[in-house]
């Protein structure tokens, strides 16, 4: 069988968080009910004058340097037409061959490998409105309409064809994702639907020069669907070539819930949008010095940020790139670490058991009720030896899910580590009689018995035996 | 000159659905105007910079600051057809 080589593509819609729409004063504030969020403007009503909101035009160049882009010094709108109920003036007011930024890049690390992924444009436009379907797609006769999306800042991200697996392609979206969320244009919830994804995808020979028919791949919401759809189909292509066959360019829709991409009636035509100039919007002249001040203005990003946290506090790289993620996580961690001046013990709870808790009840850095001060004086209750390791890991499940502090959860569910010889000796004493068989296996040799023993110790002391302690004592007495 | 299957491509993408005569009709208007528009490619455009607006303006902003929003029923008042606060369309996928 030949080898295949996939050639990926990204193209990314970012929501930005500006406080009205891209060319009229209407609210983006996202939930209202429908309808509700609108004016002549957006709703595309005769005699209407689209005007460009200025901090639009700030945030674009903003996340275009962020990703090393060339800010162009003449930009201008387009119309791009198609006829589609969730568009009411029947054209899409977009950029087309001025877009406001080009030829920028981002680097990604997959597998320890670093890449550089091209960036090809960044343009603005305005997104669409929401079409909403009763019982299911297919049996209603209906689509009811909401505008209150329509007109909401969009800039479009269009990377090169530089992506060659599902990993680089999830690697590409996280990287852009935290840079975007690090300039503060967008706050890129991927569930909300301000940042989405499209994914171009061809495959051809291993050594072939020429680029295979590609497919666009749409409606991948998560990280996750992105990894399966490409992976999806790349294997559907590499299937359908082995076996003759050819592939068809086309626009496929990822069906989460049956795994696989379908595809969607070819939107006749629809590539014939027939751009031109939009003569309401006279065209932009972007003053250098307005760009540096943008320029000057940009935060750390994450690249540096991670180099930073390596240097400053000796992180491996590792723990560096997970903390820099998000900026909040990033931010989270250095607060906790300017308290408690203890790096790697902070990001292993951080990256650890903090992150295990986030995970499994979906929540994010922002909406942890543990505030970083907490964490540190949990840590050092830990360090000092007031508690173990396994009771700190129980009173932060509670500080998670109440947000005490950790001395008052340890105090009232009585969990200060017992460091008293006395009273560990006994128990030990009461293990080692209980015991035998373990006991004799450890004398003969068994080194690894001694852990169910200590497990046995921890385990009548409610985990509240200094484990260093325990060790210590059932050692020395075993080897009388 | 602009071709039936011209005006059948365009009518297609504008929706519309035209007559054989229609066609015909039209295809004789359009191409009198791109006729007309061609004239253009005969200027000397030499030392003339490329345009992409017609009037001398340039950056015009807005603030980023909220304004009145229209009341729903005036939004919905020449819609064909609502549900509740949505305008009601056939679908179309």
């Amino acid at each position: 069988m030949a080898q295949y080589e996939a050639v990926i593509g990204l193209e990314v819609h970012v929501e930005l968080k500006t406080d009205t729409k891209i060319f009229c004063h209407s609210s983006t504030e996202f939930g209202a009910d429908p309808n509700q969020h609108v004016c002549p403007v957006c709703l595309g009503l005769p005699g209407v004058l689209p005007v460009v909101n200025k901090k639009v035009v700030e945030y674009a160049i903003k996340a275009g340097l962020a990703l090393n882009c060339r800010i162009a010094p003449f930009s201008k709108f387009d119309r791009k037409n198609y006829y589609y109920p969730d568009l009411p003036k029947n054209y899409q007011i977009s950029q087309y061959d001025l877009p406001i930024a080009e030829h920028g890049c981002l680097e990604i690390n997959v597998h320890g490998a670093g890449k550089r992924v091209g960036i090809t444009r960044l343009h603005m436009e305005e997104d669409a409105g929401k079409l909403v379907h009763q019982g299911t797609i297919s049996s209603t006769p209906f689509s009811l309409v909401d505008y209150n999306r329509t007109g909401v800042p969009l800039i479009e991200i269009v990377s090169e064809p530089d992506m060659r697996s599902a990993d680089e392609a999830v690697a590409y979206l996280e990287k852009l994702k935290a840079i975007i969320q690090y300039t503060g244009v967008s706050d890129c919830k991927m569930q909300e639907g301000s940042l989405r994804c499209d994914a171009n995808i061809s495959v051809r020979p291993a050594g072939q020069a020429e680029l295979g028919t590609k497919t666009e791949i749409k409606n991948m919401n998560s990280f996750k669907a992105l990894h399966k759809a490409v992976n999806y189909e790349i294997a559907r292509q590499i299937k359908l070539l082995e076996s003759g066959g050819k592939v068809v360019q086309e626009t496929r829709t990822w069906d989460e819930a049956r795994g696989e991409t379908l595809s969607m009636r070819s939107k006749e035509e629809a590539h014939d949008y027939r751009y031109f100039p939009d003569p309401d919007l006279p065209p932009l002249v972007i003053d250098r010095a307005w760009v540096e001040a943008i320029k000057a203005g940009l935060p750390e990003l994450p690249d540096a940020r991670r180099q930073r946290l390596v240097t400053a506090y000796g992180l491996p790289e590792y723990d560096a790139m997970v903390l820099t993620s998000s900026r909040e996580l990033a931010d989270y961690y250095e607060e906790c670490v300017q308290i408690y001046n203890n790096p790697k013990l902070v990001s292993n709870w951080v990256m650890g058991e903090l992150a295990r808790m986030m995970n499994a009840g979906g929540q994010d850095i922002q909406e942890v009720r543990i505030s970083p001060a907490q964490l540190a004086r949990l840590l050092q209750l830990l360090d000092e030896g007031t508690i173990s390791g396994r009771i700190a890991r129980t009173v932060l499940e509670e500080m998670y899910n109440t947000g005490k502090d950790a001395g008052k959860v340890i105090e009232e569910q009585g969990l200060v580590q017992i460091s008293d010889t006395g009273l560990i000796e006994k128990v030990v004493d009461e293990v080692i009689a209980a015991n035998p068989k373990s006991v004799e296996d450890y004398r003969a040799g068994k080194e690894k018995a001694i852990a169910f023993l200590v497990g046995q110790v921890m385990k009548s002391t409610r985990g509240k035996a200094n484990p260093g302690l325990v060790n210590e004592l059932l050692k020395g007495k075993l080897n009388k | 000159m602009i071709s039936i299957k011209d005006v059948e491509h365009v009518a297609l993408l504008a929706r519309l659905s035209l007559t054989g005569d229609e066609k015909q009709v039209y295809g004789k208007q359009l191409s009198d105007i791109l006729e007309n528009v061609r004239k253009l490619q005969d200027l000397n455009t030499e030392g003339v910079p490329p345009t992409a607006h017609v009037l001398d303006l340039q950056n015009v902003f807005r603030e980023d600051r909220a304004g009145e929003h229209m009341p729903v029923d005036q939004v919905l008042g020449n819609a064909p057809d609502r549900q509740g606060n949505f305008f009601k369309v056939p679908k179309i996928i």
